[in-house]
């Protein structure tokens, strides 16, 4: 079982709730816009191999602090003053959506801190043939429908992941209106924020990766990754939508830490 | 009372099938389906009815702003109310309002209704709505979450703008200026009057009174949903310890009048077509994470005025928007006692009318004008006739216009 840590950071402006597990090189790992429920399985299985740690970002479930970060750079200097509050000087980050344009903005504002990188269907960049994805806009049926590939790939989950899924898309629905007021402050109306002119600085090992059927932000943003990052391996994910980690959990688990290792 | 004729300028040519087919009346609408030629002519139509509303009585034209929709027509207010202060002499003229977050820098906003005070000679009222979501967050891109405090920061700019004589600097989070200093500024002095918009957020009720500017409840839900709102509003004067002045609320109500009940039924297609095309809005545009407090979407009156919208656009017909008290329909006598029933009800002393809405056409628009100026007006436009306004032009409350209402300096 994870445990909740309770961090508190300059002077009290912000207490970040951090789920902390496993063993072995520390791990940070910064959910996407909809947010993280709970301790998922992928995490788990990273914690084999790796001391993981799961802060809700500000905004999300007790972690507070919004108010107080103007802009993304706000938000990815919060980052790292995490990462000293939890004794970590240097870490792996995976990144999911949301939380994979805070890692690529780690990895370019303050290399020192970054061990590997994985991005996992990152926003950050825009493309007007491929909009992604308007979460603002959608309802929470609709929300939850495409954040999975399709409605027949839960048919061939196991029957814990089904249900464990199931849980997930009524937590999901439940804490719209609390998660995405967070993540609209940061990806509205456009995402792309200015990580194209900062990606250069980028010197970690990094990993693309992406759900081939993502609804919400299309797969071939991958190719922004790759020309943005010098060596960034891409890997495309059959079966899996934008919550990737979730639907595919093992294989998920697995490339990210065979690329790791 | 003060009759305050209120126009949205819709477009009225949707499809016959617009509601099915499309997504969307505002936002994703496609421009294609505006007619320039059409929209010629229904600009100048709704024009000529403002100004025959002056002509009819009414004590203000109003007109509001909105953006990528064919609900209403006026993305620049302040063009249609520069038209007005050349055309009209009398009347006060509501711009209600600039969206003030909308605005870059937001002293645009001082500069153009300072022009527009003074090109009318005083006869401006000032109205500083934060803009629905479709508006602001959809159609300008705002960020939902910060979108209150540039509202107020953009409001404090204009307002310090308005009142200080010499050139300042403002250093503010959304707008930095090495100099403010606004030519011309208002012919009102200090500044026109302000009356803010609402739809029942928490936020606007406290703001609003802290400010003293007038709370305008505007919404299509009828005064019987309405009733909630301001009822919320009272309560908070109320607990803030302020005194009740009708005048420190106003409310919009849709009003037809025909020679007979049965006769009313010549808006019906209008009405239909206002509910089921100008209002076709799906519950995501209208209320997007972050838009509204979490304070606010808890509260009874955010959950009941969305409830109620929601199943009025979907399942009504005549007979239900009729009862809902969506829209005050019949003849004079019908009207009367509907409308003063729910002036009392509502304690509001600003009634906005929306005499023309929908696709309908302007002879009937101008029935209605002249049917509700000749036959209801004189009934209710001395109720509140114990309180002065003080959110009113000066100049338009002069004796000659109020003898009646025993008006003390």
């Amino acid at each position: 079982m994870p445990e909740t840590i309770t961090i508190s950071l300059r002077g009290g402006d912000f207490e970040a709730e951090v789920l902390k597990d496993g063993s072995g090189p520390p791990l940070l790992y910064l959910h996407g816009a909809i947010g993280q429920k709970g301790w998922a399985p992928f995490l788990d299985a990273l914690a084999k191999k790796f001391t993981v740690y799961a802060p809700y970002l500000p905004g999300y479930s007790k972690s507070n602090g919004l108010d107080k970060l103007d802009d993304l750079i706000d938000l990815t200097l919060y980052q790292f003053e995490l990462l000293d509050a939890l004794g970590v000087a240097k870490a792996h980050v995976v990144g999911h959506f949301l939380g994979g344009m805070i890692a690529a903005e780690m990895a370019a504002l303050s290399p020192s801190y970054v061990d590997k990188l994985v991005l996992a269907a990152p926003a950050g960049t825009w493309r007007d043939s491929d909009p992604v994805a308007d979460l603002l806009s959608m309802s929470a049926n609709d929300l939850q429908n495409d954040l999975w590939s399709s409605a027949s790939s839960s048919m061939s989950l196991s029957p814990a992941d089904f249900e464990a899924n199931a849980r997930l898309k009524a937590a999901l629905a439940a804490d719209r209106m609390q998660d995405l007021t967070a993540a609209g402050k940061f990806l509205w109306p456009i995402p792309d924020k200015g990580l194209k002119r900062r990606a250069y600085r980028i010197k970690a090992p990094t990993l693309v990766i992406w759900g081939e059927n993502d609804r919400i932000i299309p797969p071939v943003y991958a190719e922004d990754f790759a020309k943005l990052i010098a060596g960034a391996k891409v890997s495309v994910m059959s079966n899996a939508g934008h919550l990737l980690m979730i639907e595919r959990a093992e294989v998920f688990a697995d490339t990210v830490a065979d690329f790791l290792s | 009372m003060k009759l305050c004729f209120f126009h949205l300028m819709p477009y009225q040519d949707l499809p016959e099938s617009f509601e099915k087919d499309y997504h969307s009346v505002w936002v994703d609408a496609p421009n294609s389906l505006f007619d320039p030629e059409k929209g010629h002519h229904m600009y100048n139509d709704f024009l000529d009815e403002l100004e025959y509303a002056e002509k009819m009585g009414f004590d203000a034209i109003c007109v509001n702003e909105h953006h990528s929709n064919a609900y209403g027509l006026m993305p620049s207010p302040n063009l249609m109310a520069s038209a007005m202060t050349r055309a009209t002499s009398k009347a006060a003229i509501v711009v209600l309002g600039n969206s003030l977050a909308l605005y870059n820098p937001p002293i645009r906003v001082a500069e153009e209704m300072a022009m527009l005070d003074v090109l009318s000679g005083g006869r401006l009222i000032a109205g500083f709505p934060l803009g629905t979501a479709m508006d602001t967050i959809f159609g300008y891109g705002q960020v939902p979450v910060t979108l209150r405090e540039k509202y107020q920061e953009a409001h404090d700019l204009v307002m310090k703008a308005w009142t200080e004589r010499e050139p300042f600097a403002f250093n503010g989070k959304y707008t930095q200026l090495r100099y403010v200093n606004i030519w011309p500024r208002p012919y009102q002095q200090p500044h026109p009057p302000i009356w803010v918009p609402g739809s029942g957020s928490l936020e606007t009720w406290d703001w609003t009174i802290k400010n003293d500017y007038v709370y305008c409840y505007l919404s299509y839900s009828g005064y019987k949903v309405g009733k909630t709102i301001l009822d919320g509003f009272w309560d908070e004067m109320e607990r803030q310890g302020k005194e009740f002045n009708p005048y420190h609320a106003g409310f919009l109500q849709l009003v037809a009048v025909s020679e007979t009940d049965e006769q009313a039924q010549e808006y019906k297609d209008s009405i239909e077509y206002f509910f089921k095309k100008s209002l076709h809005i799906p519950g995501g545009f209208g209320n997007p994470p972050g838009y509204r407090s979490v304070k606010t979407n808890a509260s009874q009156a955010g959950a009941e005025t969305m409830q109620s919208r929601t199943k009025q656009l979907s399942d009504f017909t005549w007979t239900d928007y009729l009862e809902a008290g969506n829209v005050i329909v019949g003849s004079p006598e019908t009207v009367r006692q509907e409308l003063t029933h729910a002036i009392k009800e509502l304690r509001v002393g600003n009634l906005m009318l929306l005499l023309q809405f929908g696709d309908m056409p302007k002879e009937l628009a101008m029935k209605n004008t002249t049917l509700f100026a000749n036959e209801v007006m004189p009934h209710i436009k001395d109720i509140w006739s114990e309180y002065e306004t003080r959110w009113w032009p000066e100049k338009l409350t002069e004796p000659s216009k109020s003898a009646s209402k025993n008006t003390s300096q």
